[in-house]
């Protein structure tokens, strides 16, 4: 209703109007246009029906597909081949009438088996990475935002009290760790009230003048990080850790957070000096609003391809993993270990390493294309007029 | 410019110790025990155990212990844990078996790629660019152990060679062109498969600098004097889209040490990769801490030797 009076008035017309045709639109546009990002999404949403049909299929007392039934009389069948009824029980028949996709040297459904390990893959990726980008958000957002804002010499010293009483306490030297915990933690409360209360004569000026920036601390934390032979590091900590899936997700998250704090950072450090932040200021919007609702939907863009082609790597990495042995505990099924055990049946055998090899290949693949086509759809240099 | 040498340094030293400061306690800190000093290892009686910690240090605190590693690493008397032998020796005699699979596999990346990738940015959009785009992201996506089956597979099956170790054992007394060319077809495919992520990935950064140049004003000038079209793209276009190349030469150095943990156990090469694997798996720490400190030594001195080439290529950036 109140479009109809402006536009009749031609001289408000010259003035510049929002985009006829919004951002999302625009971007949705071109990434149409990307066929290969296309087949990419969809194969990723079949993934995503198949990961989730099999956690369902394949979990609880009695699963339609049993991914842990073993018919020693059936083993290293082809794919398509017929059971023999006659030596089956019951319940030990394969669920579609034929083995899809074959059996391994136990004479386990590969199908089921694959199914089984579908669910592994997608939330090692969705959970590593989700790891990387919460921390990576934090991380870079805080070097951003905050960069310019130091430490100073009395809260360096608060923390090291802190952390040296926890190290103390529990390498076994309690009284000293818990003295050195409780010093800290009056410093802390010294060092804030010193900040926030207007009582800086509580603490010597040397100690309040400032060490480095936020910036410096978090840029060089990525740095160390850096300097790690990723995959090693994280062979590393995975061999020393119990086995379980859970520290894969945690380990590969924790190692893969850098780009994406770069990221973050990078976008932060321009928007900071734009107008609307400054308004935003201005209006007295609190810090935390300004950095999730005005400048996160700004950065996003990288932090979200970046992801999706690290969903891709934490996918291969988990499966490089599991094919050295590592993670998931045996008689549950992955992809890598399914490939793993079937490379001694390589001749005789090659479905058991084709089909979770194939398998990867397509998953990953159509997350790498997915991402790219979401870096084109969402580059600004790309969008038409 | 020595300022700035210098401070890279510093900071470099101090980032250095971090790093040896978080891997110690890394490994340290993991729940579990070195097999030798595990209690629950029937192999060992109480009387060894309390040997192997006294001798290896396991007793002290760990910072005691921190101080006793990098003292033994910087003098060269550090022994492994497994068969007390010295470490360095053991990384050098790796280091010397994986040394040619990295330089062929660099070789293959930087040779192959840089051709790709130009010949895509100039006809861009079209069959070959497009074709190699979908073969770069199957190159990426594609899992190294899997790829590597299929290389076996095919290799074995229709070449009739065997590829897996560094050799054929009990060739002997063969003449040298065959063992040369058992040699190189061990070589070949552990290289390729080395290589393959990097074509890929190194291809596409090539085509997409490339085409960050063609886009420019000078490139357009040059074509609008009617010069040839090869003399605009490999004369001005190529040259300039080949500056961060150069800074790329410092990156390939943490390769030297890394190895690939998984293309050497498929193939049983005894290179560094296979070496630092065995060593986690039988908790060997001086080994793996000291594989970890070199390679963090390397990407260091890396991205200092690619700063330093950056400073010398392009004379835009002045300190």
């Amino acid at each position: 209703m109140m479009e109809k009076p402006l536009n009749e008035n031609t001289e408000i017309l010259d003035a510049p109007q929002a985009p006829k045709v919004s951002r999302f639109v625009q971007g949705f546009r071109l990434f149409n246009q990307n066929r290969m990002a296309i087949v990419g999404l969809v194969i990723f949403v079949i993934f995503f029906m198949t990961a989730v049909a099999g956690v369902v299929l394949t979990s609880g007392q009695d699963p339609v597909f049993n991914p842990a039934l073993v018919r020693l009389q059936e083993k290293l069948l082809p794919p398509f081949s017929r059971p023999n009824l006659e030596t089956l029980k019951a319940h030990e028949a394969p669920t579609l009438g034929i083995y899809v996709l074959g059996t391994d040297d136990l004479g386990r459904d590969v199908l089921a088996r694959m199914l089984q390990g579908a669910w592994v893959s997608l939330t090692v990726g969705f959970v590593a990475v989700g790891i990387a980008v919460v921390v990576g958000i934090f991380m870079g957002g805080l070097a951003g935002y905050y960069g310019q804002g130091g430490v100073r010499y009395d809260q360096i010293l608060a923390v090291l009290l802190l952390l040296s009483g926890i190290i103390s306490f529990f390498i076994g030297w309690v009284r000293l760790g818990g003295g050195l915990f409780l010093v800290g933690i009056l410093c802390f409360m010294l060092s804030l009230a010193a900040g926030y209360a207007n009582k800086s004569h509580l603490v010597p000026t040397w100690l309040r003048k400032i060490a480095f920036s936020f910036d410096t601390l978090i840029m060089r934390m990525v740095d160390i990080m850096l300097c790690f032979p990723s995959f090693f590091l994280i062979l590393t900590v995975v061999a020393l850790l119990p086995a379980s899936i859970y520290n894969i997700m945690i380990v590969i998250g924790l190692t893969s957070w850098m780009g994406t704090t770069r990221f973050v950072r990078a976008e932060f450090l321009s928007l900071r000096e734009q107008d609307f932040v400054s308004a935003a200021k201005a209006l007295g919007v609190s810090n935390f609003r300004i950095i999730f609702r005005h400048m996160m939907p700004n950065a996003i863009a990288p932090v979200l391809v970046s992801s999706t082609i690290g969903i891709a790597t934490a996918i291969l990495t988990e499966a490089g993993l599991s094919f050295l042995g590592f993670g998931v505990p045996p008689p549950y099924a992955t992809w890598g270990n399914i490939l793993s055990d079937g490379k001694r049946f390589i001749f005789d055998a090659p479905w058991l390493t084709f089909v979770p090899g194939v398998a990867i290949l397509i998953v990953v693949l159509c997350f790498n294309l997915f991402g790219e086509g979401l870096k084109d759809a969402l580059n600004p240099k790309l969008r038409q007029e | 410019m020595i300022s700035f040498i210098g401070r890279s340094i510093v900071q470099k030293s101090i980032t250095l110790f971090f790093v040896s400061v978080v891997s110690f306690l890394i490994i340290h800190l993991a729940p579990g025990e070195p097999s030798q000093v595990d209690p629950m290892n029937p192999k060992f009686t109480p009387e060894m155990v309390e040997r192997f910690q006294k001798e290896f240090h396991l007793d002290e605190p760990l910072y005691v212990q921190y101080l006793y590693f990098y003292r033994d690493l910087f003098t060269g008397k550090i022994v492994s844990w497994k068969d007390n032998q010295s470490v360095l020796s053991k990384i050098w005699e790796r280091f010397l078996n994986s040394l040619p699979l990295f330089i062929v596999g660099t070789l293959l990346t930087w040779t192959l790629s840089f051709p790709v990738g130009i010949r895509s940015a100039i006809h861009r959009g079209g069959i070959y660019d497009r074709s190699a785009t979908f073969f770069s992201y199957f190159l990426i996506s594609i899992p190294g152990f899997f790829f590597a089956y299929i290389l076996i597979i095919l290799v074995v099956r229709v070449l009739h060679v065997p590829v897996i170790g560094m050799e054929t054992f009990g060739m002997g007394d063969a003449p040298w062109p065959n063992l040369f060319m058992d040699r190189i077809w061990h070589l070949l495919i552990p290289s390729v498969l080395g290589a393959t992520g990097g074509i890929a990935v190194l291809s596409r950064y090539v085509r997409s600098q490339m085409l960050e140049v063609e886009g420019q004003d000078y490139v357009r000038t040059a074509r609008a004097k009617g010069l040839p079209p090869d003399q605009v793209h490999y004369k001005h276009a190529l040259r300039n889209a080949l500056l961060p190349f150069v800074t790329m030469f410092g990156l390939i150095l943490p390769g030297l040490i890394g190895g690939s943990v998984i293309i050497e156990s498929i193939f049983s090469w005894p290179g560094m990769g296979r070496m630092a694997y065995e060593a986690i798996l039988a908790r060997d720490y001086p080994i793996i801490l000291t594989v970890n400190f070199l390679s963090a030594v390397l990407v260091l001195v890396g991205t200092f030797i690619s700063d330093m080439l950056y400073l010398a290529v392009d004379p835009r950036i002045r300190l």
